[in-house]
């Protein structure tokens, strides 16, 4: 894929993290993260040794740390969410500054706020160091359905596009001294949805039409196929077995 | 309305991915006959689309803004198999591009957002459109019902899922009405712009869109003057597909949840049990008939753990539900076979 269609949150690099295969990295976040949602709540400090590990793959990744915690913002509408909790849970309240709190509705806070975090970190620092057709390779790797894996080429491939057209529309419709501010203004903008999915649908056909020209049967080549050694794996899940050394200990202590 | 992770629990969160994945794989099926092998292509261009058209803000008032979930769209545009399948693909490209959406609850994040709202939406859109006349103005309304309807779905689906394996006791009647009350709000801003959009693409292309397919009139040819019906081109006999693939996920499917998931549903009382024995409308009920049976109150006697008893009880109703089930339909097909069924007067002589 071309400069053009490199993806925001990816940073390219030649680390040790970026240089793994994309199907063990693939493999070892989603590890990570299944073993970071069934650590008990109460364990506060496996959380922390969790983004201790964390720290060290950003660091072994060399991704600064304030780029991460930017891309954590996406996060903000749960950590409203979880804010709320507190208020409205049920069971035995607290008295935390003057304010009546559940104690389960803090626990529940505590929990999706550190489990959500550590899953968008995690999967934060895997697109930085992954590019886009790398973790396509992966999922394909990692026995997706083919036909998955395609559908899922096409829209990353033509995605940029799809999206462009739509902010050439948008700048159509500004140019002609449209301006949308409230919901009369609707139908306009409904247009152009349906006008999108027109051009999007009549650009699949050309493409489907072009592939066939060039001999698509059904199933796209593999040219590039992905292996991992040994001491790759197990470079990979470093981190989730750490993780699930954390969470054993989590539930003894 | 992405779901991070650590909001439902791992047991439920692996069952869910299990279902989700059960869904997706019929899902791959039907796209395939929706759109033959031009499947990835066009269910890609799709999914760009439904990507696309989920960054388009729509204004509400005062600096507030909404935009499409588009899974009742996508199901009116391309037909359900194909709308489920590209819903699925952006939100995994969105948990696992994003970061928008945790990857242990992608599983969650399918059968909510992608499964249920398009499945709901096609459904009541179909029966609408068999219901009301025949013309845009029926296919306009009924998916201006369909997408209404379809994000409240998603809402009590994903309070069902909350209920079944939420990490926090939150009152399920609050959690309720918060969901479906802001749900239907943003209900009714999806169901404007769905129904616009679909009226937009009927009046330029009308043969895109897959729920419109009924408004297709006969060609009509003037032969020496006189207008004729051109011929129907012969439509393509189906190909004889076996639904074993189907029987056996939803079999399996059935008892995962029978068997596996009911350890953590019937810890509670269900909201009708609960209310009946807070307002003490069960100390008049009397025991039921069947309460001795050796299945009585969804538990195996003399199977002294309750988790495997309950389990197990869901596994063998699972079983005499399909042996009956199986049994009724057998019955049926037979007795159709024996008369004259609609499939014999059709067949050809041939």
């Amino acid at each position: 894929m071309g400069a053009g269609h490199a993806h925001r949150l990816h940073r390219p690099g030649t680390s040790r993290v970026h240089t793994l295969p994309p199907h063990t990295k693939l493999a070892a976040v989603l590890a990570f993260v299944v073993v970071v949602v069934s650590t008990p709540r109460e364990a506060m400090w496996a959380f922390g040794l969790y983004a201790v590990l964390l720290a060290a793959v950003a660091g072994v990744a060399r991704v600064p740390p304030g780029f991460l915690l930017r891309r954590l913002l996406i996060e903000v509408p749960f950590v409203a969410f979880a804010v709320l909790m507190p208020f409205v849970a049920q069971g035995p309240r607290t008295e935390v500054l003057g304010l009546s709190l559940s104690v389960s509705g803090l626990w529940g806070a505590w929990n999706v706020l550190a489990k959500g975090t550590l899953g968008v970190a995690a999967s934060v620092l895997l697109a930085a160091t992954t590019p886009l057709r790398d973790l396509l390779l992966g999922l394909q790797r990692l026995r997706l359905p083919s036909l998955l894996v395609q559908i899922a080429t096409f829209m990353i491939r033509y995605g940029d596009l799809i999206t462009d057209e739509m902010r050439r529309m948008r700048i159509a419709r500004a140019s002609r001294g449209f301006e949308a501010r409230g919901v009369r203004h609707w139908g306009v903008l409904a247009a152009s949805a349906g006008a999108l999915f027109i051009r999007s649908y009549e650009r699949g056909e050309r493409v489907h039409l072009a592939m066939v020209s060039r001999g698509y049967t059904g199933s796209l080549p593999v040219i590039d196929e992905v292996t991992a050694s040994r001491a790759q794996w197990s470079r990979a899940l470093a981190l989730p077995v750490a993780a699930l050394a954390v969470c054993l200990l989590g539930w003894t202590l | 309305m992405h779901v991070p992770d650590g909001f439902i629990d791992a047991p439920t969160s692996a069952v869910t991915a299990v279902v989700a994945a059960g869904a997706v794989a019929v899902s791959l099926r039907g796209a395939r006959r929706e759109l033959d092998e031009r499947t990835a292509p066009l269910a890609g261009l799709v999914a760009a689309f439904i990507f696309a058209v989920q960054m388009l803000n729509f204004p509400v008032a005062a600096g507030t803004s909404g935009h499409l979930l588009g899974g009742a769209l996508a199901a009116i545009l391309v037909g359900p198999y194909t709308g489920v399948l590209c819903v699925s693909v952006v939100l995994l490209m969105q948990g696992v591009l994003f970061a928008d959406g945790g990857l242990s609850a992608l599983g969650v994040n399918i059968l909510d957002m992608a499964v249920v709202t398009t499945v709901t939406g096609y459904a009541v859109f179909r029966g609408l459109v068999l219901l009301l006349p025949r013309g845009r103005r029926s296919v306009t309304a009924a998916s201006f019902v369909a997408a209404l309807v379809s994000v409240p779905a998603a809402a009590v689906a994903f309070t069902l899922l909350y209920w079944i394996g939420g990490t926090t006791d939150i009152a399920i009647g609050r959690v309720a009405t918060a969901m479906v009350g802001v749900h239907v709000l943003i209900g009714l801003g999806e169901a404007v712009i769905t129904a616009l959009t679909v009226a937009a693409v009927i009046a330029v292309r009308p043969d895109l869109v897959h729920g419109a397919r009924g408004l297709r009139r006969p060609l009509r040819l003037r032969v020496g003057g006189e207008p004729v019906d051109a011929p129907e081109p012969e439509p393509a006999a189906p190909a004889a597909r076996s639904h074993r693939a189907v029987w056996i996920t939803g079999l399996v499917t059935s008892l995962v949840l029978a068997g596996f998931v009911s350890f953590y549903a019937s810890a509670h009382p269900d909201g009708l049990e609960k209310i009946a024995s807070d307002e003490g409308i069960d100390e008049k009920a009397r025991e039921h008939a069947a309460s001795d049976s050796p299945l009585a109150d969804y538990g195996v006697k003399d199977v002294t753990d309750a988790r495997v008893s309950g389990g197990l009880a869901g596994v063998i109703g699972v079983g005499a539900t399909v042996v009956a089930g199986s049994t009724v339909f057998w019955v049926l097909h037979r007795r159709r076979r024996g008369g004259t069924s609609p499939a014999d007067t059709t067949a050809p002589d041939a």
